[in-house]
């Protein structure tokens, strides 16, 4: 699953459009959908199937090639500056997990070969937790992580 | 919703051009309650996020409902040049979208 889904990841940046890629009939429509949103990854309420749903795999190898900048102590959990940048070659995508909260898949982010493997997003933490960066690159998954201190928790009203 | 649309800033940092953007969202998670009448605001985040150098992607990002509201989206990509176009699309789950361009400065 995770090959095709990669293999299509490709082939839709390449052309540039969904429209293309399934209209050369590459895919089955069902593998376009998987691809578009992955709401079961979203929807996963531990690291463990989140990566296993999204990356086809949940082993990891921690790196030290890739760097998670986040606070110490976040006095707002609504508001958590993170930022994940790697040396990793040819990375793939980006993911970036909070074991803590609900769901823990808090955003993927794909990359072109263009890009570089850096990333910078604010996202919000349940409490007090690790913070976890998985970096796909050349078909293996690369993990960091970085505790972060939650004096006020950024889910509730 | 009074909408506010993003911001984008772009540039130049010797051979890799620079993205910032702030886009306006609520990005509710579908969990908080409203304080007055006990219901629950139903969720609205914004899904799929399509940045652009021209009409090459550069990145997708997909987020779920962790993000912050107000989300925030910074990248770096190489082969720009200074004048060239950048744009980021992005999808909510209640199906609004919006696109923002800004040329590389």
């Amino acid at each position: 699953m995770n090959q095709s889904r990669r293999t299509f990841l490709k082939a839709s940046l390449a052309v540039g459009g969904v429209a293309v890629a399934a209209g050369a009939g590459l895919l089955a429509p069902s593998r376009v959908l998987a691809a578009s949103w992955p709401d079961k990854a979203f929807a996963a309420t531990s690291v463990k199937d989140a990566l296993s749903i999204l990356e086809g795999s949940a082993d990891t190898t921690e790196s030290k090639d890739i760097s998670v900048d986040a606070p110490d102590i976040a006095e707002n959990g609504a508001v958590v500056s993170i930022g994940v940048e790697t040396s990793l070659p040819s990375t793939e995508s980006i993911s970036i997990m909070v074991p803590k909260n609900a769901n823990p898949l808090a955003a993927q982010y794909l990359l072109s070969k263009d890009a570089e493997g850096y990333i910078n997003l604010r996202v919000k933490m349940r409490e007090t937790s690790d913070v976890i960066a998985v970096v796909q690159s050349n078909g293996k998954l690369y993990s960091a992580k970085k505790s972060v201190k939650v004096t006020l928790g950024g889910c509730g009203g | 919703m009074a909408k506010k649309e993003m911001k984008i800033r772009a540039w130049m940092d010797g051979d890799r051009a620079m993205v910032k953007a702030i886009i306006f969202h609520p990005m509710e998670t579908g969990m908080r309650k409203d304080k007055q009448s006990g219901k629950k605001i139903p969720a609205h985040f914004i899904k799929e996020i399509t940045c652009k150098h021209g009409d090459k992607t550069v990145l997708t990002c997909m987020w779920g409902t962790a993000v912050s509201k107000n989300p925030f989206i910074s990248f770096r990509f190489k082969g720009a040049k200074s004048g060239d176009k950048v744009s980021i699309n992005w999808v909510d789950n209640q199906g609004n979208t919006e696109t923002g361009v800004a040329n590389i400065r």
